[in-house]
């Protein structure tokens, strides 16, 4: 396993933990997406793989990386981690860059202090990074600021400073979410086609199910900072267990359905809701006085689990 | 039917007080660089039958008690003037970023302590401090210029965490962070040098307020000491003077260290404008 998240647990203040009790693994080769509203804690997942835990938090459960325990490891050890093994990709690339840098300096710079190359090699390997993203003009890129470059240009940009150290892991926050449709899909492309090439584990977050589901081989999803459905992407979009998930997929409009959009009931919970059953019973269909106090937990369903007390009857 | 539609006027590009006070400036500049070529006189040619001289073609803008050249000599002064605050914002600056943005980098505890240094070195008047050191360490310019170095520090400290929590919350240092590189190459290469602008800009303000503060120590008698022709120094010496109907020997000086700090305020404040930061 490339990452390995075990029974992970933040709270940062708040009545409720920012994440609860979260398991999930990213194998050799494997899109696992992580789904989710604003606020629900997938961004927080993300960056605690790279220990970019929020203030004054407190963590347990382990988070592996290639077998290390990030969350225990030594600063070096840390630094090693980030700069080779694990990559980031951010939601808004243009504020990802350093503004007064050009794009050759930002490629460059990294491979020379924190990988140790020499600066020649680094410029011919950030060119050949820059072509391998698409980019035609490599040379000219070079030399340009990130004011220059579009939005969909910069992001494969990001995504060429990501594959600079060959990492095993790619976490890609919202990574296309900024981006317009059809450069979102340019760039989803991309980035499928240097994870089959290079055979790496990638750690897909977005909010939108349909693009998971379309994306990923396996889709976890995040309620209120506990995962409510873990399964592969296929079946989860054809049978949604939990009625969550299934709220997600009824409430996004079709065009020749004619019926109005559902969408689920209530708002999503803050950090100062405490609950102490089913987060989702609030605002569930289904939900009876029984889910009230029923503490979630994985119920096994065809391909994964689902986190409710309806399923396991 | 036509609208009349009324735009505000947008103002010259360039105010004439910038120009002038940055025409008034460079000339103090030239003419200290220019000193020994330009002045009529040696800056301590003492000449006792031009004691107290008014204003003529021989002495342009008169003598003093000695009947040395106050033109020759604030021309020299400007020399000691200029370069005491520079060496003084070099040290303050160094300290003062270096402070703050280890504060702004670390938060917790270093912050904490950083903040409380500051809030001690604000507390104590920054004069007094600085006579308490010229007490302990001796009189004298490089005293002077060290201790109201050290006096600016934590302005320059306070400023600077306040624009490097800005800048350290945007994504792009995360970005540094997340590569692996290490809190100092990102601070060095990255953070101070996308801070510098609002700091240059506050550093022009706090220029007059050092050379002000310069010529005042002179004046007390704890920074530069005779023969020098610091401004500060000549205002205190030019003192009695006064008594015997002469305004000269203490206006001359006294006018330079006002225009060239009025100067110095017009062109920082509006430095600070232009970038978007209101100086203090």
């Amino acid at each position: 396993m490339v990452l390995s998240v075990e029974g992970l647990t933040i709270e940062a203040g708040g009545r409720r933990p920012i994440l609860g009790d979260v398991s999930l693994t990213v194998g050799r080769g494997e899109i696992v997406g992580l789904v989710g509203e604003s606020g629900s804690g997938k961004s927080t997942l993300a960056r605690s793989v790279l220990r970019l835990l929020p203030r004054h938090s407190t963590v347990s459960g382990r988070v592996l990386v290639a077998g290390d325990d990030v969350l225990t490891m030594e600063p070096g050890a840390l630094r090693d981690l980030r700069a080779t093994q694990v990559s980031m990709i951010y939601q808004d690339p243009r504020s990802s860059l350093n503004p007064v840098r050009r794009i050759g300096d930002f490629l460059t710079e990294r491979m020379v202090f924190t990988l140790g190359r020499p600066k020649a090699e680094a410029r011919a390997r950030a060119l050949e990074l820059l072509a391998a993203v698409g980019l035609r003009e490599p040379e000219r890129h070079m030399r340009q600021y990130p004011h220059e470059l579009s939005g969909g240009m910069l992001q494969r940009v990001v995504i060429a400073a990501a594959l600079a150290a060959d990492p095993a892991l790619l976490l890609a926050d919202e990574a296309t979410s900024a981006l317009d449709v059809t450069t979102q899909a340019e760039t989803l492309a991309l980035l499928r086609r240097v994870q089959a090439e290079r055979e790496l584990g990638m750690l897909f977050i977005t909010h939108d199910l349909h693009l998971a589901a379309a994306f990923c081989d396996r889709v976890h999803v995040l309620y209120a900072g506990t995962l409510v459905e873990s399964r592969p992407a296929k079946e989860l979009f054809e049978d949604p267990r939990h009625p969550y998930t299934a709220g997600l997929l009824a409430c996004t409009p079709e065009l020749d359905d004619p019926r109005p959009i559902r969408p689920i009931p209530g708002r999503p919970p803050s950090l100062d809701d405490a609950f102490t059953g089913c987060p989702f019973a609030p605002r569930c269909p289904h939900a009876t006085g029984a889910c009230e106090e029923w503490r979630p937990r994985p119920v096994t369903v065809p391909g994964g689990s689902a986190a409710c007390r309806l399923v396991e009857v | 039917m036509t609208t009349v539609v009324s735009t505000l006027s947008p103002g010259p590009a360039r105010p004439l007080g910038y120009w002038l006070a940055g025409a008034f400036l460079g000339l103090v500049v030239a003419a200290a660089l220019l000193a020994p070529v330009v002045a009529p006189y040696e800056p301590d040619a003492v000449d006792f039958a031009a004691t107290l001289a008014p204003m003529s073609p021989g002495h342009p803008l008169g003598a003093d008690q000695s009947g040395r050249d106050l033109l020759s000599r604030v021309m020299y002064g400007a020399r000691t003037s200029l370069i005491g605050p520079l060496l003084l914002l070099a040290i303050a600056s160094v300290l003062g970023v270096a402070l703050g943005t280890l504060a702004a980098w670390h938060r917790g505890w270093v912050d904490t302590v950083v903040a409380r240094l500051t809030d001690v070195m604000y507390a104590f008047p920054g004069l007094l401090f600085v006579v308490l050191i010229v007490a302990v360490f001796g009189n004298g310019m490089t005293t002077a210029v060290i201790a109201l170095g050290l006096a600016y520090t934590p302005t320059i400290a306070r400023y600077t965490r306040s624009v490097a929590l800005g800048e350290c919350a945007k994504p792009y240092i995360d970005a540094y962070r997340v590569q692996g590189m290490g809190g100092f190459t990102i601070c060095v290469r990255h953070l101070v040098p996308n801070m510098a602008r609002s700091i240059v800009g506050y550093l022009v303000v706090l220029f007059g307020e050092g050379l002000m503060s310069l010529a005042t120590l002179s004046f007390l008698g704890f920074g530069a000491q005779p023969p020098s022709s610091d401004w500060g120094l000549m205002v205190k010496e030019g003192q009695p003077a006064i008594v015997q109907g002469a305004f000269l020997p203490v206006l001359v000086p006294g006018a330079a260290i006002a225009l060239v700090v009025v100067s110095f305020n017009v062109i920082g404040v509006r430095l600070a404008d232009r970038m978007g930061v209101r100086g203090a």
